[in-house]
């Protein structure tokens, strides 16, 4: 299919269309208005903490953030990569990255303590913090994702597509490192401080991307009563099968690292030794349904050719990713602190003790305010621009 | 009015002035507003584990009060610039207590992750917030490796001149910048723990030979709290 050839259209705005948009315009109030009694109140009403400070808004923004990046995979592969399969859905993957990445921002600053102040951040910059490069990394994107939507939409500049498509791709890679590093530079927490944060997350952001595209795509191509071919929905899956086996083998190469340092044995076992909540998690959440599951049903022989069994694959890695994000970021807090090793301390402040954290309403409602903001962004974008080819079923065999 | 606070109001009006007698053969020099801290001085403060009470908690009291940190009775949010750390070694049981606050660190994990440079070192080895320019993203918190910071979960009311504070902020131990500016060159926790008769506390200038403080670390040595991490903190402790 050559790209000149494919013809795109909008999505028809119907009712089920303006439903859908209302119902996340009502999620989004919803969360407004929870954002608005949490300034009003202060975080004190959140289950966050002078130990946990980041909780389920950080979860859910970070989620998004690094599938944001992720969601591009499509689109470099396509561009970049010169492989004509993907080409028909670059768009929407540009479309989808910039929503995901747009939700997750407003996640982060409404989660600020201070989001008045943001054209504080944006005016006093300390360019040795990686939130501060983050902040240019993060708007960066969202103006590399225009160029980019820019070219493809402009046949006149379609020589150009490669060259936007490389300059995304790079600038993701960037970013993801950016944001596994914001973990990875915090020299004193035990469950942090890793170079491996970085490739880490670039890795889990193909397979968060990913899934979320798959399911996005499908979800498009239902609504709008056309045909997503087997073959492209199983070409996806088998892409995301690898992505998700590769953020295993990242995931087993920093804990197999951790393990051979003595000084690591406390949060190795508190994340794997299935007594606490966090490695709970760990091994039935992230490990289980969200990696063995999903590979099983991509790959056993009776369901590696359902579209259901994909997509709920694909539903369970976003799940698993989620529970990643949560052991990472709260478990990571959660542990505490060394300032002695090797001696037990106690204190008011919960030294040498795991932190409680319990999620509140007002934090769940700020992630799911991100999550239908980066929908409203979607849905939005394939109604106004033709986003989506007419077009996605299986090619015809020759002859 | 205590004899502390009209002793405090008197500086404030004298501070012009630059220099006081306070009594024959004591001056008291407090700082110009106008004229920027030098790195001539390094403050820091000295902890004797030895004398310092695991029963006490003096340090902790007087720090709350100076700084008005009201026990709001939620332990998990409510703020804690100095606290009280008991320290067990499993083998053999030796238990030693001693007070945790900012470290003052002359390379600081807060500073360096600070996005908008809120979180600053003076050069007189000083580590604040600009309450102005905290966005309260709480990362400073994430990367301090002595828990020594606190987010203001909610809104505060009769808050002390010398000390503002403000919801959806992050604080820490100012080394009572606020006394070291008037030329009173001690802290409160220093203060009440010496009144106590502890004397566990000493505060004083780190680059002074002379002080009391260098001579003491010069006889006797001091341990920095995870030294490993290359900080260079202004808080020492000996007999760890």
């Amino acid at each position: 299919m050559s790209v000149a050839s494919i013809r795109y259209a909008t999505l028809d705005a119907g009712r089920s269309y303006w439903g859908l948009l209302a119902v996340l315009a009502g999620v989004t109030l919803v969360g407004l208005a929870g954002f608005l009694h949490l300034e009003h109140e202060g975080h004190w009403i959140t289950g966050m903490n002078n130990q946990v400070v980041w909780g389920i808004p950080h979860v859910f923004a970070v989620f998004l953030i690094v599938a944001a990046s992720g969601a591009l995979n499509v689109a470099s592969i396509a561009s970049v990569f010169g492989q004509v399969t993907y080409k028909p859905l670059a768009r929407l993957s540009g479309l989808l990255a910039a929503g995901l990445l747009i939700g997750g921002l407003v996640i982060l600053v409404l989660d600020l303590g201070r989001p008045d102040r943001l054209i504080v951040a944006m005016t006093y910059y300390n360019f040795k913090s990686i939130f501060a490069w983050n902040i240019f990394l993060y708007t960066g994107l969202l103006a590399v994702i225009a160029l980019y939507m820019f070219v493809l939409f402009q046949p006149a500049f379609a020589r150009w597509t490669r060259a936007a498509g490389t300059l995304a791709l790079l600038w993701r890679l960037i970013l993801t490192t950016g944001t596994g590093a914001i973990f990875g530079f915090l020299v004193a927490r035990q469950g942090y401080d890793a170079a491996i944060m970085a490739p880490l997350f670039i890795i889990m952001s193909f397979s968060f991307g990913t899934a979320v595209f798959m399911l996005v795509l499908t979800a498009a191509c239902h609504g709008s009563g056309r045909v997503l071919g087997d073959a492209l929905l199983f070409r996806l899956k088998n892409l995301l099968a690898v992505f998700v086996s590769a953020v295993l083998y990242f995931v087993l190469a920093y804990h197999i690292t951790n393990l051979y340092a003595t000084e690591h044995h406390g949060y190795e076992a508190f994340i794997l030794n299935f007594e606490s909540l966090y490695s709970k998690l760990f091994w039935i959440g992230q490990v289980g349904f969200g990696s063995l599951v999903p590979l099983a049903l991509f790959y056993a022989p009776r369901t590696r050719t359902c579209r259901i069994s994909t997509h709920v694959g694909a539903g369970l890695v976003i799940l698993g990713g989620l529970i990643q994000m949560y052991v990472i970021i709260i478990g990571g807090q959660a542990y505490p602190l060394v300032l002695f090793p090797g001696m037990e301390e106690s204190s008011s402040f919960y030294d040498g003790v795991v932190a409680s954290y319990i999620p509140s309403i007002w934090e769940f409602l700020l992630g799911f305010t991100g999550v239908a903001i980066s929908l409203i962004v979607v849905v939005a974008g394939l109604g106004a621009l033709g986003i989506l080819p007419e077009d996605l079923s299986d090619p015809k065999p020759a002859g | 009015m205590s004899l502390d606070l009209s002793r405090r109001e008197f500086l404030q009006g004298a501070g012009a002035a630059g220099a006081l007698t306070l009594a024959p053969g004591v001056f008291l020099h407090a700082k110009d507003p106008e004229v920027p801290v030098t790195d001539a001085v390094r403050w820091g403060m000295l902890v004797d584990t030895r004398l310092c009470q695991e029963d006490c908690d003096a340090c902790v009291t007087a720090c709350n009060e100076e700084h008005n940190l009201e026990d709001l009775g939620r332990p998990e949010t409510d703020a804690q610039w100095i606290r009280k750390l008991t320290v067990r070694d499993p083998l053999g049981g030796r238990t030693i207590s001693l007070p945790m606050m900012c470290q003052h660190c002359e390379n600081p994990p807060c500073v360096d992750v600070c996005p908008t440079g809120a979180s600053f070192r003076r050069v007189d080895g000083i580590v604040l917030v600009d309450k102005h320019t905290c966005i309260g993203c709480r990362y400073c918190m994430m990367a301090c490796p002595y828990k020594a910071r606190s987010f203001i979960h909610e809104n505060l009311t009769e808050q002390l001149p010398h000390a503002p504070r403000g919801k959806g902020c992050v604080e820490s131990c100012t080394m009572c910048v606020h006394k070291v500016d008037a030329g009173e060159n001690t802290t409160a926790c220093a203060e009440a723990c010496h009144k106590d008769g502890h004397q566990a506390i000493l505060f004083g200038d780190l680059n002074d030979p002379d002080s009391e403080i260098s001579k003491r670390i010069q006889e006797f040595g001091a341990t920095q709290i995870r030294a490993d991490l290359g900080l260079n903190t202004g808080v020492r402790y000996q007999n760890l």
